[in-house]
C-alpha cells in the first residue's frame, strides 16, 4: 500500500483579529499521493492560500494533525521544520516574494544556497531553471525591472531550483497570459512525469486546473469536493498519455480505498 | 565553514544591494566615533599644553611681592631678600633672585625696541630656569660694580640683531646708557600672559642706580619683586610661613594685620588653571558624547525604518529553507562589516580632524587608544544590537508571519 506524501486531517486555522475571530480553516481533511499532480480551485478568500502556508510548514494550524511523509509536522522543532523548507518543499507564493535589488538569477539561487549546492553548480542550476519557464533572456534584471508575469515565473523557477520532492504553487499563473500560463503547467507536467515530483497548486481558472490528475475544491474552509480529471491537457503534447493512464489507475485504486470525502463520478 | 562563507557572501552581497541603507548607517558610526576622537584629543592636547607651560614656570618656585591692598604697604627691598637669603631664618630656601622691572627703549644700530628691562643678580638664572644660548650671564662681580653689561633675551637679541649679526661685545643703548651684550638666552616660551623671551636682563644694582630712579626705603633700595627657590617641594608649605615671618618682622607688622606682600607658588596658579581645562575637557567630551549618541540614533533609526523590510526578507529566506543561524551569521557579519569599516573610517576622520585642530592652535594633540575604543566600542555595540536584535526577532517567526510583517 503506497502511503500518502501530504496526510492532513481535520486542519483548522483561527485568525485573532482583535475581537474577531477569523476561520479560515474550519477542518480540512485531505491527501495527496507522491507523484500526484493536484489543483485546488475555491472561490477567493476560501482558505485555499492558508491551507498552502500550512502544507509547505510556513505557518503552524490551530488544530489538527499533518503528516507528511508519514511523519507529524507538529512535533517537528524549528531545525525539522527548516529542513523540509529547504529539501522537501519549494513555495510559489501568490505574491511571489522576490528579493528587490536582486537580479532574478540571485533570486533563484536563495534556496540553492541554502540547500548547500556548491557555487558552480548553483548558478548552473538556476539558469536552467529560469529557461525552464522562458526566462533564459532575463537572468540579470531585477523585480522591479521585470513584468507581473515574469516575476511570477521567477518564482516558479524558484520553487524548482532546488528539485524539492514536492512543489506548491498558490496560483502560479494568475499573471500569466493563457500561453505562459500553458508553459509553466507544462514544466510542472513534466516535472511531475519525469521526476515524480508531487505538485499541489492553487488556480481560479478551469483550464489551468485540468492540467492536473485531480481537483480539490475548497469552500469556506472546507473540503467541497475533490475529483478526477476526466479530460486532463497535457501542456506538452507528444507522448505522456500511456503514463497518464497508469497514473490515472492508481488513483482510481485510491478513490476504491474511499481515502477522500468526496469523488466525482 | 563553508555556510559561514556563504553567510558572508549573502551579506556582502545584501550590503551591496542597499548601498544608501549601508552608507547612511556607517555615516552614524563615522560621526560618532570621528567626534569623540577629534574633541577628546583637542581637550586632552589643551590641557597638556597647559600645564606643560604652567610646569615651566618651576614648581619650587615662590614668587614674593606687594601687597598692594594692605594699608600703606612698604615696599620689597634689596635688604629683605638679603635677609630671605639667610639660612637661618629660612632653611627651606636654595636661591633668592630680587628683581627690578621696567620698561625700557633699547637701541642699536638704528633699531629700536621696547623690552622689559629687568636688573637681576645671578641667582635669577637658575630660579627662573632660563638656559643660556650665547655668552655668559650676569656674575657677582657685575652687580658689585654696577657693570653695564646686558643679557638679551631671545626677541629683543633678534630684534636687534638681524641675520647673522653676532651680538656678544657689541654695545646696545637702554634708555640712551651704552651697555656691553655679554650673552644671549635661548628661547623660553611665554608663560601665560607674560612673555619670557622680550627682556633684557641687567645687574640690579645698575638697574636701581645707573639706568632707572629707584626709590629707598629706609636707605635700601626697592626691588619689584623677590623669586624664591624652595630646595624641595615638600618644603613649600613651611618656606612659605618662613617668608612670611621674615618679612613681617622686617616691615614691622603687628599681630593681626594682614600681610603688607603676598607670597605666592605658581602650583597655586597651576591648579586654578587645571581646574579650567578639566572642565574644558568634560565639556568636549560630553559633546562628544552627544555626538556618540546622534550617531548612535542615527544607526538605530535606518536600522529599525529597514526593518519590515528586513522581516521579509527573512521570511522569504526562511520560507526557501534558511535556519535561524543562517539569518542570524548574515545579519551579524552585515552589522560587524558596517560598524568596522564605518569606525575605520571615522577613526581616519577624527585623526585628520584632531591633526588639523592642533596645527592650527599649535599644540600636540594626541588620539588616545581610549577614546577611539570608546567610541569605536559603543558605535559598533549600537550597530550590531540594532542589526542583530530585529533580526533576531524575525528569524523567530513563522516566515509567513515574517512575511506579513507591517
Ligand atoms: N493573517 C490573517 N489575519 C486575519 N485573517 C486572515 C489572515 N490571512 C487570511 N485571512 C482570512 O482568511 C481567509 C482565507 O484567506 P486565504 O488567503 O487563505 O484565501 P484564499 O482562498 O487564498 O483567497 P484568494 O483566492 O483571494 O487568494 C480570508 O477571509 C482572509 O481574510
Ligand atoms: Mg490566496
Amino acid at each position: 500500500m503506497i502511503e500518502p506524501v501530504i496526510d492532513v486531517r481535520d486542519l483548522t486555522k483561527v485568525y485573532q483579529m482583535g475581537e474577531v475571530e477569523v476561520h479560515a480553516l474550519r477542518g480540512v481533511s485531505m491527501q495527496v499521493m507522491p507523484g500526484e499532480m493536484v489543483a485546488i480551485m475555491g472561490p477567493s478568500g476560501s482558505g485555499k492560500s492558508t491551507l498552502m502556508n500550512m502544507l509547505g510548514c510556513l505557518d503552524t494550524p490551530t488544530s489538527g494533525e499533518y503528516y507528511l511523509e508519514g511523519a507529524a509536522v507538529s512535533d517537528l522543532n524549528d531545525q525539522g521544520l527548516t529542513s523540509i523548507r529547504r529539501h522537501k518543499v519549494g513555495f510559489v507564493f501568490q505574491t511571489y516574494n522576490l528579493l528587490s535589488r536582486t537580479s532574478a538569477l540571485a533570486n533563484v539561487e536563495i534556496p540553492l544556497i541554502y540547500g548547500g549546492v556548491p557555487r558552480r553548480q548553483r548558478r548552473q542550476r538556476a539558469i536552467e531553471a529560469l529557461e525552464m519557464v522562458g526566462l533564459g533572456d532575463r537572468l540579470h534584471h531585477q523585480p522591479n525591472e521585470l513584468s507581473g508575469g515574469e516575476q511570477q515565473r521567477v518564482a516558479v523557477a524558484r520553487s524548482l531550483a532546488s528539485e524539492p520532492a514536492i512543489i506548491l504553487a498558490d496560483e502560479p499563473t494568475g499573471n500569466l497570459d493563457t500561453r505562459s500560463g500553458k508553459e509553466v503547467m507544462a514544466v510542472f507536467q513534466q516535472l511531475n512525469r519525469e521526476r515524480g515530483i508531487t505538485v499541489i497548486l492553487v488556480t481560479h481558472d478551469p483550464d489551468i486546473a485540468r492540467h492536473a490528475q485531480r481537483i480539490i475544491w475548497v469552500r469556506d474552509g472546507l473540503v467541497e469536493r475533490a475529483e478526477q480529471v476526466g479530460d486532463r491537457i497535457l501542456a506538452d503534447d507528444s507522448q505522456g498519455s500511456e503514463e497518464d493512464k497508469g497514473q490515472a489507475v492508481a488513483v482510481a485504486a485510491l478513490d476504491a480505498s474511499g481515502t477522500f470525502e468526496e469523488v466525482a463520478s | 565553514m563553508s555556510r559561514l562563507l556563504e553567510s558572508f557572501r549573502i551579506a556582502l552581497r545584501g550590503l551591496v544591494a542597499n548601498k544608501v541603507r549601508a552608507a547612511l548607517t556607517m555615516l552614524g558610526i563615522i560621526i560618532g566615533v570621528a567626534a569623540v576622537i577629534a574633541l577628546v584629543s583637542i581637550g586632552e592636547g589643551f590641557s597638556a599644553y597647559v600645564s606643560g607651560e604652567l610646569e615651566g614656570l618651576g614648581t619650587r618656585t615662590l614668587f614674593v611681592w606687594t601687597n598692594r591692598d594692605a594699608a600703606n604697604p612698604q615696599q620689597l627691598t634689596t635688604a629683605d631678600a638679603e635677609a630671605l637669603a639667610d639660612p637661618l631664618a629660612c632653611p627651606g630656601i636654595e636661591a633668592v633672585a630680587p628683581a627690578y622691572q621696567q620698561g625700557a627703549t633699547a637701541t642699536y644700530a638704528g633699531i629700536e625696541t621696547s623690552p622689559n628691562v629687568s636688573g637681576v643678580t645671578p641667582e635669577y638664572l637658575t630660579v627662573q630656569s632660563y638656559d643660556m644660548k650665547v655668552g655668559r650671564f650676569i656674575e657677582q662681580d657685575d652687580v658689585d660694580h654696577r657693570g653695564r653689561v646686558a643679557v638679551l633675551g631671545s626677541t629683543p637679541a633678534s630684534d636687534l640683531f638681524p641675520g647673522s649679526a653676532y651680538p656678544i661685545g657689541e654695545t646696545i643703548r637702554l634708555n640712551d646708557v651704552p651697555f656691553e651684550v655679554i650673552g644671549v638666552m635661548a628661547e623660553k616660551g611665554s608663560t601665560g600672559p607674560m612673555d619670557n623671551d622680550d627682556v633684557v636682563l641687567i645687574p640690579l644694582t645698575t638697574a636701581q642706580t645707573r639706568l632707572f630712579t629707584v626709590d629707598t626705603v629706609r636707605g635700601d633700595y626697592v626691588v619689584s619683586s623677590i623669586n624664591v627657590l624652595v630646595q624641595s617641594e615638600d618644603m613649600l608649605d613651611s618656606t612659605i610661613e618662613d617668608v612670611s615671618a621674615v618679612l613681617r618682622e622686617r616691615h614691622r607688622i603687628q599681630p593681626g594685620d594682614t600681610d603688607d606682600f603676598q607670597v605666592r607658588n605658581p602650583s597655586d596658579m597651576v591648579e586654578t588653571v587645571t581646574g579650567i581645562t578639566t572642565t574644558l575637557t568634560i565639556f568636549l567630551g560630553a559633546i562628544a558624547a552627544i555626538s556618540l549618541l546622534v550617531g548612535g540614533i542615527g544607526i538605530m533609526n535606518i536600522m529599525l525604518v529597514s526593518v519590515t523590510e528586513r522581516t521579509r526578507e527573512i521570511g522569504l529566506r526562511k520560507a526557501v529553507g534558511a535556519g535561524k543561524s543562517d539569518i542570524l551569521w548574515q545579519f551579524l557579519i552585515e552589522a560587524v562589516v558596517m560598524s568596522l569599516i564605518g569606525g575605520l573610517l571615522g577613526i581616519g576622520l577624527g585623526t585628520a580632524i584632531s591633526q588639523i585642530a592642533g596645527s592650527a592652535l599649535d599644540m600636540q594633540t594626541v588620539v588616545s587608544v581610549n577614546s577611539v575604543g570608546l567610541a569605536f566600542g559603543f558605535s559598533a555595540a549600537v550597530g550590531v544590537f540594532f542589526g542583530i536584535y530585529p533580526a533576531m526577532r524575525a528569524a523567530n517567526l513563522h516566515p509567513i508571519d515574517a512575511l506579513r510583517y507591517e
